[in-house]
């Protein structure tokens, strides 16, 4: 059996029918779990005060809006060399819920930054790039919107998926580069010295395990919307021709 | 449960409410959308079986 097989649409609505309700499960419980463990049962940091009780939401957020784009991505490289609509649709799917991860990101980040930076917003590598991000993700919902032929708006907005990704990866990877800003560095990292205690930690892995499942619940509920309104565009171009 | 939040409680708990207003209004839409396209492609289904009787 090959990948390529969940390509076909109705593979595709038949598996995701039977994986949905689990994932979607998952996503209520790791996210109620997770929140309500970080909001309740965890100290204050000792110089954030109660502010760090916003990592819960702003970190996985930031991980979901760079992480969507990079999804969106790859369908959009699978739609310019295999043309499978399939991907295409999930790509389209997926922008809405990665627009909203990312206004997420940005307001959690602007709240936070208020009393711990002393201002709302700065022009930080991170913050300027996750800024653009954003602009990039209306413009590909706009651009899909704008185009009629859905071949040609799923190739444009591929292309400018392509173009978005550099944003995508520099949001990413901002801090690193530059090494200025008001920005920390990463919260969860492979170096020990850098990441947030494990009091923090676990709460905030269940939150990320609990946005991810979030993430791929919206997107395949969106994308079988999308292929329903194809299908339903197929049979009404039918009636008007026939 | 009370939890006292400090002076920043206005900060956390803004956060917290726009945050899951989002994830609200994303999750809403989705579904909102998934059932009204089933009960679309349902009713175009039906006229196309009528028409092929």
């Amino acid at each position: 059996m090959s990948i390529w097989e969940y390509a076909n649409p109705k593979k595709f609505m038949a598996t995701t029918d039977a994986v949905l309700p689990w994932v979607t499960g998952l996503a209520a419980l790791a996210l109620v779990t997770g929140l309500v463990w970080g909001f309740f049962f965890t100290p204050d940091d000792f110089r954030q005060g109660s502010t760090v009780k916003i990592i819960y939401l702003h970190v996985p957020a930031a991980l979901m809006a760079i992480n969507a784009w990079a999804m969106m991505l790859v369908a959009s490289l699978i739609w310019l060399i295999r043309r499978h609509h399939v991907s295409a649709l999930a790509a389209k799917a997926a922008a809405p819920v990665g627009v909203t991860m990312t206004l997420i990101a940005l307001f959690t980040g602007a709240i936070w930054g208020q009393p711990m930076w002393g201002t709302w917003w700065a022009w930080d590598p991170r913050l300027t790039s996750f800024l653009i991000l954003f602009l990039f993700y209306l413009g590909y919902i706009a651009l899909w919107e704008a185009v009629d032929s859905p071949d040609t708006a799923a190739d444009l907005t591929s292309v400018l998926c392509i173009v978005g990704s550099v944003f995508a990866f520099l949001s990413r990877y901002a801090v690193n580069f530059w090494n200025q800003g008001l920005h920390q560095g990463a919260s969860l990292s492979m170096d020990a010295e850098e990441n947030v205690a494990d009091v923090f930690y676990l709460p905030l892995l269940v939150c990320i395990a609990g946005f991810v499942a979030l993430f791929v619940a919206l997107v395949l509920i969106r994308t079988r919307t999308e292929i329903r309104l194809r299908r339903l565009h197929a049979i009404e171009l039918r009636e008007r021709l026939g | 449960m009370m939890l006292d939040l400090g002076k920043y409680a206005g900060t956390v708990l803004s956060a917290y409410g726009v945050s899951l207003a989002l994830l609200a209004v994303i999750a809403l839409a989705s579904w909102r959308g998934a059932v009204r396209s089933r009960a679309r492609l349902a009713e175009a289904e039906a006229r196309k079986a009528a028409r092929n009787g």
